[in-house]
């Protein structure tokens, strides 16, 4: 116990030391939350319509109006040929060709039918598909409007209509920051937790003073532990400071407690902390150290639950993210966050944390040898 | 005499590679024993075995009485060790060097504060307490790691070439460092590729290969092989070596 | 020139004799070209939805048959009251349930009306609106089935072409995203490490005194970077054409060029990093942590641009992964000639003499 009060003394002086790094730690979160979550809005809108319009009647006028008017789409190019829309698309200047075709008035009203054609940049499939359907929505819906301009519907009219009412809750205004300051906090988190632990063993490796440390009779569960204390209190002090952003900047308190977030945290940083150190036992330099964080953060943040969703993974995928510690925590953060889940909630998620803190650190410490 | 460090047909190899081939030998208490050789001639390596941070492929060998596959641990409380990579903390300051170093030794507040002001005053280096150790000139950081791995007072220190690039005054310095701590009757177990160091020492011997080649006191083995100094011996033995230095 | 062949030589061995990072370095891309390329899709699937069913007839079940037939969703749970909504949203499992209210068939079929109610666990505003806007689709879908049998006059048709990507693959656009991530930050992180290394070691100042020009030295370091990083393109590009099957529908002449440019600008940001950093350590930390959220945030591949409020599509003009996967997305998938991409290519250039003058700059000013 006294020994783990030197080692203490001694990283928390090497860290106050380094004010370079220690900016870094503090600041980059900061900025970064304060920056990035305004980014993270995907909903499909602002959709570029370019209209090719052969037909130039008072339908398509109509139609081109009831369009612009729904808010998806911003029509900002006439085209006069589909080839020349199809230009617009090539420079990211449309995501959407309507194509009117010649005598599309006169077919509708007097072939009583009509055709119109769509093209669509694809190469995000999904906002492809979201805003073909909603371009559909919106003529299906003048269709009806020109259908009882020319007949006389009985009471009811022919026309199926099935109205579809929607509700959100837990986050009813769809505020996305909600759910993403709390998401990127975790990753900063992670980033900084795994990163420092793993690139401070390494150095001392390189530097031969743990070849020092390694002929003193100090037991290796003391020096792990005096390791990972420092870097455990710096992660809850950024956890700190990224909980009261969140508050100042976003508004967000959690619906659950803090307690149940710093609970959560406490043992999700051991575990986070000592997949770093993994990382330094088996990296032998800085650069390996760098290069295998960089890999498993990648996959951590990308994979994570925060950005794509993991029920729409494959299945190999999905059981990836099962060994994934952040999607963990960001799911455990949304629900504390956003649905007031407590601590019995979560108590699964605890315990899963508390398998992943205990598996890298006793896998840490079983291959951390003393002796080569 | 007692003997305090033993080894016996100590062997360790890489893979193919044996780095150290068969040695064996026995150190008296309070001896200055040198080890000497070309680089990759083997000495750190038996030497890390020695201090319990490579583990030894066979053979066997005792350190302060303790058996260096068992009881490392213990053997860890006896010894003090300055390795070739300067291994103080560059970040840190001389005295809180010194501090965390007997700190983990489990030496007490009093005497961590006693012998870091005997240490500075011994070194002339009361002024630079405060100052870290990377802003100092690299013979006193030598003499701080030396002081350093004998802070606990160990009865056996290993140092692993402690003059490797320091000037002629600073290594003349150094050893006589080397016989303060002699006197204090601390076993010195010293590897150095300067041959007129291995004057200084009661015995030496000389390694290459893998194999020692020769043990015995300096003068004897000038006089065994008709040498007027270490380096004549040194040389008539090293010719044999057919491994390349890296 | 003799020198400087001397110099890449060296630094070849380097890397050469240290196996291990070389391997992390090539494999790396491979296996995260292929984990994302399968893996990561906005789109989303298989979404578990609860279903609280109160008419229980004929057209309720037609209707839950045509949800749970989408790949969208998958309908883990039948509700028996509205209470239970809630208490299923709580376990976290379930993100959407669908209210059918009673008499769900005889309004239908009498007064052509019904009603369908969907809610959606918003504590992931995307996927909740998205969930939303499947279900409205395959709800419309199946209401104009309904009409259509009965032949109603005046239609419109709609005639629907998905351009370059029929499929609607996720890879095709996050392909191109991993790979200017994946370069970007191997370069960037490489070469600050490696100089920032050397600084450590003292090694640095050995190469200085060397007749050798300085900009020269630290260029030399970054060179077999850059053959590196030809490899993992030529590895990337023939994973996503063979396995992901992201097709080349351009000049692969000018996709090769365009990622040598990209290439060179990480380089440059690289150095740059390395001349404003003491130790590896905040080497790592700038050209890691600091780079790898906004690449992924803001280039565009994982949110749209043009959602953004201004400022932050101001910055992302800032972000080099953004024009590079502009890039790549016209060449590799839309098939376009360099005419339409000198834009972005003339500002990766920009970002790269930018860059590098500054490094040189800040680095001839630690020099004297």
């Amino acid at each position: 116990m006294r020994t783990l009060k030197f080692l203490l003394q001694k990283e928390f002086r090497q860290i106050f030391r380094d004010p370079a790094i220690l900016r870094i730690i503090f600041i980059m979160p900061v900025i970064q939350l304060l920056v990035l979550p305004w980014a993270a809005d995907y909903e499909t809108k602002n959709i570029k319509l370019a209209v090719v319009d052969h037909d130039h009647s008072a339908y398509t006028r109509q139609l081109l109006n009831k369009i612009t008017a729904s808010g998806y789409f911003i029509l900002n190019e006439y085209g006069s040929s589909y080839r020349q829309s199809l230009q617009q698309v090539e420079n990211d200047k449309a995501d959407l060709i309507l194509e009117i075709p010649a005598h599309f008035e006169k077919d509708l009203v007097k072939e009583e039918k009509a055709t119109l054609f769509m093209a669509i940049n694809a190469i995000n499939g999904v906002k492809a598909n979201l805003g073909g359907s909603y371009l559909q929505k919106i003529i299906q819906d003048y269709n009806s409007e020109v259908r009882t301009e020319w007949i006389q519907f009985p009471r009811f009219s022919p026309e199926t209509q099935i109205a579809v009412t929607s509700s959100n809750w837990f986050n009813p205004l769809m505020n996305y920051k909600y759910f993403m300051v709390p998401g990127i906090l975790v990753i900063l988190l992670t980033m900084v937790g795994t990163n420092l632990t793993a690139i401070n063993i390494v150095k001392e490796k390189e530097i031969g003073t743990i070849e020092q440390i390694n002929v003193t009779p100090i037991h290796k569960y003391t020096f792990i532990l005096g390791k990972l204390l420092p870097f455990w209190l710096l992660g809850m002090i950024v956890l700190t400071l990224g909980l009261l952003i969140a508050y100042l900047f976003y508004g967000i308190l959690p619906l659950g407690s803090f307690f149940t977030i710093y609970v959560f945290a406490a043992i999700y940083l051991f575990a986070v902390l000592g997949l770093g150190l993994l990382v330094s036992t088996y990296a032998s330099n800085q650069q390996q150290a760098m290069l295998l964080s960089f890999f498993l953060m990648m996959i951590f943040i990308l994979l994570g639950g925060l950005y794509t969703s993991i029920d729409s993974m494959p299945e190999w995928a999905q059981w990836i993210t099962r060994f994934n510690p952040v999607s963990y925590f960001i799911e455990v953060m949304r629900m504390v966050v956003l649905k007031g889940s407590t601590l019995s909630d979560i108590r699964n998620y605890l315990y899963i944390m508390m398998g992943f803190a205990l598996f890298f650190n006793g896998w840490a410490v079983i291959s951390y040898r003393k002796r080569s | 005499m007692e003997k305090i460090i033993t080894a016996h047909k100590l062997t360790k190899r890489f893979g193919d590679f044996t780095a150290v081939n068969q040695i064996s030998f026995a150190i008296q208490k309070g001896e200055i024993f040198g080890f000497l050789g070309a680089n990759g001639a083997g000495k750190t390596t038996a030497m890390r075995m020695l201090c319990g941070l490579s583990m030894p492929s066979s053979g066997e060998a005792t350190v302060a009485g303790f058996d260096i596959y068992r009881e490392n641990e213990k053997i860890k409380r006896s010894i003090g060790y300055m390795s070739q990579k300067f291994s103080l903390y560059d970040d840190l300051t001389v005295k809180e060097n010194m501090r965390f170093y007997g700190g983990i030794y489990g030496m007490t507040d009093t005497f961590i504060r006693d012998k870091t002001a005997s240490i500075l005053e011994q070194l002339h280096l009361e002024k630079e307490g405060d100052k870290l150790v990377g802003s100092l000139p690299l013979g006193w950081k030598q003499k701080l790691a030396f002081s350093v791995a004998i802070f606990h007072d160990p009865p056996i220190v290993f140092l692993d070439e402690p003059t490797g690039g320091v000037d002629p005054v600073t290594r003349r310095e150094f050893w006589s460092m080397i016989y303060q701590a002699s006197a204090a009757g601390i076993t010195i177990f010293v590897t150095t590729h300067y041959m007129d160091e291995a004057e200084y020492c009661n015995r030496v011997s000389i390694m290459v290969d893998g194999r020692i080649e020769a043990l015995d006191t300096p003068a004897q083995l000038k006089q065994t092989y008709q040498a007027k100094s270490m380096d004549g011996v040194f040389l008539k033995l090293a010719r044999k070596a057919t491994r390349a230095a890296d | 020139m003799k020198q400087f062949i001397a110099f890449v030589k060296k630094e070849f061995i380097h890397i050469w004799r240290d196996r291990q990072t070389l391997l992390i370095l090539l494999g790396m891309p491979i296996v995260q070209i292929v984990i994302f390329g399968f893996a990561l899709t906005n789109e989303v699937k298989n979404a578990k939805i609860a279903i609280l069913d109160q008419s229980k007839d004929a057209a309720t079940a037609s209707l839950i048959t045509e949800l749970a037939s989408s790949r969208y969703f998958e309908i883990e749970k039948e509700l028996s009251s509205y209470q239970q909504i809630e208490t299923e949203f709580h376990k976290g499992k379930i993100k959407m349930a669908v209210v059918l209210p009673s008499r769900f068939q005889e309004d239908l079929l009498h007064f052509n009306k019904a009603s369908v109610q969907l809610i959606a666990d918003a504590s992931d505003p995307n996927v909740a609106n998205t969930l939303t806007n499947y279900a409205t689709a395959i709800i419309m879908d199946y209401q104009k089935r309904i009409t259509q049998d009965r032949q109603l006059p005046y239609t419109i048709h709609t005639e629907m072409r998905m351009l370059y990507n029929p499929q609607q693959k996720g890879a095709f656009n996050f392909v191109p995203g991993v790979m200017a991530m994946v370069l970007l930050l191997v370069c960037t992180m490489m070469t600050a490490i490696t100089i920032v290394k050397e600084k450590e070691m003292g090694t640095m100042e050995i190469m200085l005194v060397s007749p050798m020009k300085p900009i020269m030295v630290v260029v030399a370091k970054a060179f077999p970077y850059l053959v590196l990083s030809l490899v993992n393109i030529t590895s990337i590009l023939l994973l996503s054409r063979f396995v992901l099957g992201v097709p080349i529908n351009g000049s692969l002449f000018l996709l090769v060029v365009e990622s040598i440019l990209f290439t060179m600008v990480s380089l440059s940001l690289g150095l740059l990093v390395s001349t404003s950093a003491e130790s590896q350590q905040t080497a790592m930390f700038i050209s890691l942590v600091a780079l790898l959220l906004p690449t992924i945030m803001l280039s565009g591949f994982m949110f749209p641009l043009e959602n953004m409020p201004l400022p932050l599509r101001v910055v992302s003009n800032l972000i080099p992964a953004k024009w590079y996967y502009n890039i790549v997305k016209s060449v590799m998938i839309k098939g376009l000639p360099f005419q339409a991409v000198w834009k972005e290519t003339l500002i990766l250039a920009g970002m790269m003499v930018f860059l590098l003058v500054l490094a040189i700059r800040k680095f001839k000013i630690r020099l004297s």
